[in-house]
């Protein structure tokens, strides 16, 4: 891979239509998502947010009759819904991480090295590396470095967030989907999970999908607004919060929508 | 917690102590040229004005975006609107210290020298302690010292009455020309409404402290 300049998009969505049976759920999306950056994608619940941030690892293909109508999807200038791409592959390449944090019921040290060990790694020392180091990417390590045999279910709910976000580290993802990490968090969590976001981008592309519209001001560099299955504006966060240009977009922001 | 954006709350309160520097400096030295009829001086106090009037939109445009983007609660809240208002403070003391200047340039233009009948550099002396310390209290969360300065403006106050007493005798008897007197009396007005300005200062230093 050819290396790339801070701003080359990472992801390509072109003229995208999608549709989940005869309902449509995406029209005609155009947009690039940068690299290592944080991207916010917000608007109404049924905007079609979600579904875009599925579309990028192909989580939709797991629903029936979920489809792309036209139009296309690069991630680091490959068509993904092209022949011969690995889903599982693809997958690594692109973490996610959810709503509802979803640890593995085994150790925190086993949610972590999981993702290795299904890969054949069998080396204890590179294993006990990679989960340090997944740990402290994700700002956990000082919290459950003495745990690391205890159940991934016995931390907080919030630690559990963050476990999630390592255990996705270690596979050594490029991108990151965020479908509303925070929105089961309370607010210390919160910030933490947003800290976590705002040190990841050294290193990673970020998208996430949330419904706190403060949150979306505080993490992102740029924020897409859906509504409708449309994307109405995206831009940088800046503006979209300070002085977008589409009223729709205004009055979302300032709560008068509806 | 620190979050990462408290950066930028701090880059707010390092740019409001720049423009209180710069408008001090500005002050002092349109009143050292007054005092020592030096023009060169009085040209290096109207270069400033540029760059604080620069300063307070810097400092209104990172407040507006610190309170859409940031969510800002409590004393945080109270720091971004003392930064708005204690900008203008200090953008405004800038003004006078510009119309200082010019009124100075004006005289010396006339006659190469100013005629000083009255307590320009016991009023300046005050009012720019004041400014000083309305300073020193905001970087040093001195309440006491805030609390301190609004008092002092009275003596400021009291000097201005006296010369414009001075001044409008002087020229009523001819003893001064009108146009020295009354750009004079400007002047003395304008180091007046400086140390209105610390004292307005002192007290959103008083608000941001204590939330009253």
């Amino acid at each position: 891979m050819t290396p790339k300049t801070a701003h080359h998009p990472i992801i390509q969505v072109r003229d995208l239509d999608f549709a989940y049976g005869d309902t449509k759920a995406l029209s005609n999306i155009s947009m690039d998502i940068e690299e290592k950056k944080v991207t916010a994608l917000i608007g109404p619940s049924g905007c079609g947010k979600t579904t875009l941030l599925r579309c990028f690892n192909r989580m939709n293909d797991l629903i029936d009759n979920a489809r792309i109508l036209k139009g296309h999807i690069k991630v680091s200038n490959v068509d993904i819904y092209g022949e011969n791409i690995d889903e599982i592959e693809l997958r690594k390449y692109i973490g996610m991480v959810f709503q509802k944090s979803n640890p593995f019921p085994k150790t925190i040290y086993e949610n972590i090295a999981y993702g290795l060990r299904i890969q054949g790694v069998r080396k204890k020392t590179l294993l006990d590396e990679v989960v340090e180091e997944c740990l402290r990417g994700a700002a956990l390590w000082n919290e459950v470095k003495d745990r690391l045999s205890e159940s991934a279910l016995s931390i907080s709910g919030g630690q559990q967030q963050r476990l999630c976000i390592a255990r996705a580290l270690a596979v050594k993802p490029k991108i990151l989907l965020m479908d509303e990490p925070c929105s089961a968090l309370d607010p210390i969590a919160t910030a933490k999970v947003e800290e976590l976001i705002h040190q990841l981008k050294k290193d990673y592309t970020i998208v996430i999908v949330t419904h706190n519209m403060q949150q979306a001001a505080r993490v992102s560099d740029k924020t897409a607004f859906f509504y409708v299955g449309e994307l109405i504006e995206y831009s940088k966060t800046d503006d979209i919060f300070m002085n977008p240009s589409d009223p729709q977009t205004e009055a979302y922001v300032s709560g008068r929508f509806g | 917690m620190k979050r990462y954006f408290h950066n930028e709350l701090s880059d707010i309160r390092t740019k409001l102590i720049l423009i209180g520097e710069k408008s001090i400096e500005a002050g002092q030295l349109a009143v050292k040229g007054f005092l020592e009829n030096d023009l060169d001086i009085i040209e290096l106090a109207l270069s400033l004005d540029d760059q604080i009037d620069d300063l307070e939109v810097e400092i209104d445009r990172a407040a507006v975006r610190y309170t859409t983007l940031r969510s800002p609660m409590s004393a945080d809240v109270r720091l971004i609107f003392v930064a708005i208002k204690a900008s203008h403070d200090l953008e405004r003391a800038g003004d006078e210290a510009h119309s200082i200047a010019k009124k100075t340039r004006n005289i010396l233009n006339r006659y190469g020298n100013i005629e000083n009948p009255v307590h320009i550099e016991k009023m300046a002396l005050l009012a720019f302690d004041m400014m000083r310390d309305a300073i020193t209290c905001f970087v040093e969360e001195d309440i006491e010292l805030a609390q301190s300065i609004p008092p002092r403006d009275k003596e400021v106050d009291n000097l201005n009455k006296e010369n414009f007493k001075t001044l409008s005798d002087r020229a009523t008897t001819d003893l001064i020309d009108t146009p020295t007197a009354i750009e004079t009396i400007l002047i003395s007005k304008s180091i007046e409404r400086i140390a209105d300005h610390s004292k307005n200062l002192a007290q959103e230093v008083v608000y941001l402290l204590t939330g009253k």
